[in-house]
């Protein structure tokens, strides 16, 4: 190891040399997540994932640096997202934002960033038609409809469900989830046969006569939407509490209510649960083994990756892309859009790129049931569902379907 | 009644006097309006913030109306403030985006409410009031959120308003015009505010709140005189509510978060209720220490409620009339020594 040293630190110094020859520039970006209140845990593994595509790819860039400055967005809805937006863009004079847990956050700074052109990359909020509002926004994360579209495709056929129940919470990605899965699900033969509101995203409420309900109508499947976070646990405490199980109804839905991160709170009630979502910390491929090992080697073996920390990862990674094409001069959103509309890149995900038409994610969607393995809970790969786009754009429902500036 | 001595003749003259001048403008008054402007001029990159409280001082002036002189306790303020707000939202997404029709109809539109649930939640008092005030609210933002096909629901809608009088854009990046816009509203319903409380219909809504059945014994009609106030001050919590979307350009079933309520109350509480600028002093301190705690500390971690909390400890132990209070303190002492 002694004998590499020297070497290594006279070649750092003559790339620290070269880089500040060539006019190493400092890139700020702003970063908008909600670090305090209910939803600070979401916001906390955005950040980790973002600070460590920051700590591994240092070099990339050639010499310029990145500041990263991180404003709490606290609650869900627009006027404190908006109100660190554009302080960000105006005093702290930042050339890009990203971050953004929520949706209603992400479309609050629409109207901003098209009027100051300021690029913007999504690290997660979900809601399908987001970058319809900007021609400067670009999303790392997901759609609602990705996972739930191929979901009720794989119910109606794999799993040979013929009737489905979904519950869902009651906001824009629950209602974008339960009508992506209707759609899949009855294109491909089966019928949904109840739809059960429950409650909002902000309180964990108590499920069971949501579960009841669904059980009294017995169908082969129940479909069932919460956001990330607590409601999860909840979720499959109340399945098994009713025996739905017994009773023949298989538990399916998106990576939501499997979060990595929260999975092992689950508990045995979780096992045998199916459900469709771009990542989870169990991919065999060689890039996410890495990227979970050193993961934990910078945040302890307790901490676990789970889709936001990759949304994280993987968005600055865009960002750098941007970045390093403007090489040294200002990032314009223009410039920036050019860069990133087709970008590609090799994700512990999976294969990803933006798609340049809707400047929305592409990416692979994996089907999983939940194991128990040695005491813990693990998920399962059982099909894997290459470059899927967001279907709500490709079928032009709605808003989906329409430009929003 | 014994005769007036002589020591009370004195006692009395100042008494009198102090009645006599209470509504004149104080020099120092200018002081808030000072501070907005230079604001205005020396921390541009701070406008958008500084808009915000000024939105919030407006509506913690409203709740301080109810709260402060009235004594009528609500946690549920937020159900005018979003009122209004969406009234405002939904006009200027359907064709009508005029701000100043926005802010008129906002106003009719809490005040209407303020009428209707004021009539039949001030005929209880206490915590019945202060639950019943909450339930309106979080009903209010149920409904919003299930309705998306007209309120945008959880994510809310984004709408942009024409000119002020054909003239002015309500600026979104750098908050110039919209500042002053702001700016003028307050200034405007702060002196309808200040002309209510010193009028004698301000002076009747003390007595009610430091004894309710003497003022019925005088005579005073005392439900109808609350609902009257609950309807204005409802009036301009809803004006508030559409000042803080027509600045933003956007809003979200947040304008009814119950959260919001209890913030406001925080507010007037630090800056002290019943007096006027105690609702300028707590929405500022509030504010700032919520967006700029994390900065002031030079931390990414989230303290901000930490911080409120504890300033809160300490205005209720130490400083019993809020903040504005110390100030009145400092004034007293000041005036003593002078003499």
């Amino acid at each position: 190891m002694k004998k590499y040293l020297i070497p290594a630190l006279s070649a750092a110094g003559i790339l620290a040399l070269s880089a500040v020859q060539s006019d190493a520039r400092e890139y700020k970006i702003g970063f908008i997540g909600p670090m305090s209140g209910g939803a600070a845990q979401l916001g906390q593994q955005m950040e980790r994932g973002a600070k460590l595509y920051m700590k591994l790819h240092k070099s990339q860039l050639g010499g310029h640096t990145v500041k990263m400055i991180v404003r709490d967005s606290k609650r869900p809805g627009g006027p404190i997202a908006k109100a660190a937006a554009q302080e960000l863009i105006t005093r702290e004079k930042v050339e890009l934002i990203t971050g953004l847990i929520f949706s209603p956050n992400a479309m609050s700074i629409a109207p901003l960033v098209n009027k100051s052109k300021t690029p913007v990359v999504i690290m997660n909020a979900g809601t399908a038609f987001i970058p319809n509002m900007s021609p400067y926004m670009v999303r790392v994360s997901f759609t609602m409809w990705q996972s739930g579209y191929i979901m009720g495709q794989h119910a109606a056929g794999k799993l040979g469900c013929k009737t489905a129940v979904s519950g869902y919470t009651n906001y824009p990605p629950g209602k974008d989830s339960v009508a992506a899965f209707k759609k899949g699900f009855e294109s491909s033969g089966g019928k949904v046969i109840d739809a059960i509101p429950m409650g909002g995203p902000a309180k964990v409420p108590d499920f069971t006569p949501f579960f009841q309900r669904a059980k009294s109508k017995n169908p082969n499947c129940m479909y069932v939407f919460v956001p990330g976070g607590n409601h999860a646990a909840a979720v499959a405490k109340t399945y098994q509490a009713l025996a739905m199980r017994k009773a023949g109804v298989q538990l399916i839905g998106p990576g939501d209510i499997t979060q990595s991160s929260l999975l092992q709170a689950m508990g045995p009630a979780a096992v045998g649960v199916v459900t469709a979502s771009h990542y989870n910390m169990f991919l065999k491929s060689a890039e996410n083994q890495a990227f979970v090992k050193t993961w934990q080697a910078e945040y302890g073996a307790k901490s676990v990756p789970d889709f936001v920390g990759v949304g994280g990862y993987d968005g600055m990674a865009a960002v750098y892309a941007a970045i390093k094409a403007a090489n040294g001069s200002k990032l314009t959103a223009d410039g920036a859009m050019k860069r990133l509309k087709g970008w590609k890149f090799n994700s512990p995900r999976g294969p990803i790129s933006i798609d340049p038409e809707t400047r929305d994610i592409v990416q692979n969607v994996y089907i999983s049931t939940v194991r128990q393995k040695g005491g813990l809970l693990v998920q399962e790969i059982q099909q894997k569902f290459e470059a899927v786009k967001d279907k709500c754009k490709e079928l032009k429902l709605g808003k989906c379907g329409k430009k929003l500036y | 009644m014994t005769a007036i001595t002589g020591a009370d003749t004195a006692a009395t003259a100042e008494a009198v006097k102090f009645l006599q001048t209470r509504h004149r403008f104080h020099w120092a008054e200018v002081l808030p309006w000072v501070i907005a402007i230079a604001v205005f001029y020396l921390l541009p990159g701070y406008r958008l913030l500084a808009t915000q409280i000024l939105v919030m001082i407006l509506f913690a002036l409203s709740l301080d109306l109810i709260v402060g002189y009235a004594g009528i306790i609500s946690l549920g303020h937020t159900a005018f403030f979003g009122t209004g707000a969406y009234i405002t939202a939904l006009l200027a997404a359907n064709n009508i985006p005029d701000p100043l029709i926005g802010l008129v109809a906002a106003a009719i539109g809490a005040a209407v409410l303020g009428f209707l649930s004021g009539w039949v939640l001030l005929r209880t008092a206490g915590l019945t009031l202060l639950v019943l005030t909450m339930a309106v609210t979080i009903m209010l933002g149920e409904l919003a959120n299930d309705f998306d096909e007209i309120t945008g629901g959880f994510d809310g809608i984004n709408f942009t308003n024409s000119e002020i009088f054909g003239l002015i854009e309500i600026d979104q990046l750098w908050y110039t015009s919209s500042y002053i816009y702001v700016l003028v509203v307050l200034f405007l319903s702060f002196l309808l505010i200040r002309t209510i409380v010193h009028a004698p219909f301000g002076r009747m809504l003390i007595g009610i709140r430091e004894n309710t059945k003497r003022m019925s014994a005088i005579g005073t009609p005392v439900h109808q005189r609350q609902v009257l106030v609950y309807v204005i001050s409802a009036a301009i919590a809803g004006i508030a509510g559409a000042l803080w979307v027509q600045v933003q350009g956007n809003v979200t079933t947040g304008v009814y978060a119950f959260e919001l309520s209890g913030d406001v109350l925080i507010m007037i509480i630090l800056g002290g209720t019943g007096r006027l600028y105690g609702a300028f002093i707590g929405a500022t301190v509030f504010k700032i220490l919520e967006s700029l705690t994390e900065q002031i500390l030079g931390t990414n971690q989230p303290y901000w409620q930490l911080t409120i909390g504890i300033v809160l400890i300490l205005t209720v132990l130490f400083a019993r009339r809020g903040l504005y209070g110390i100030f009145e303190d400092i004034g007293e002492k000041w005036k003593d020594r002078s003499q």
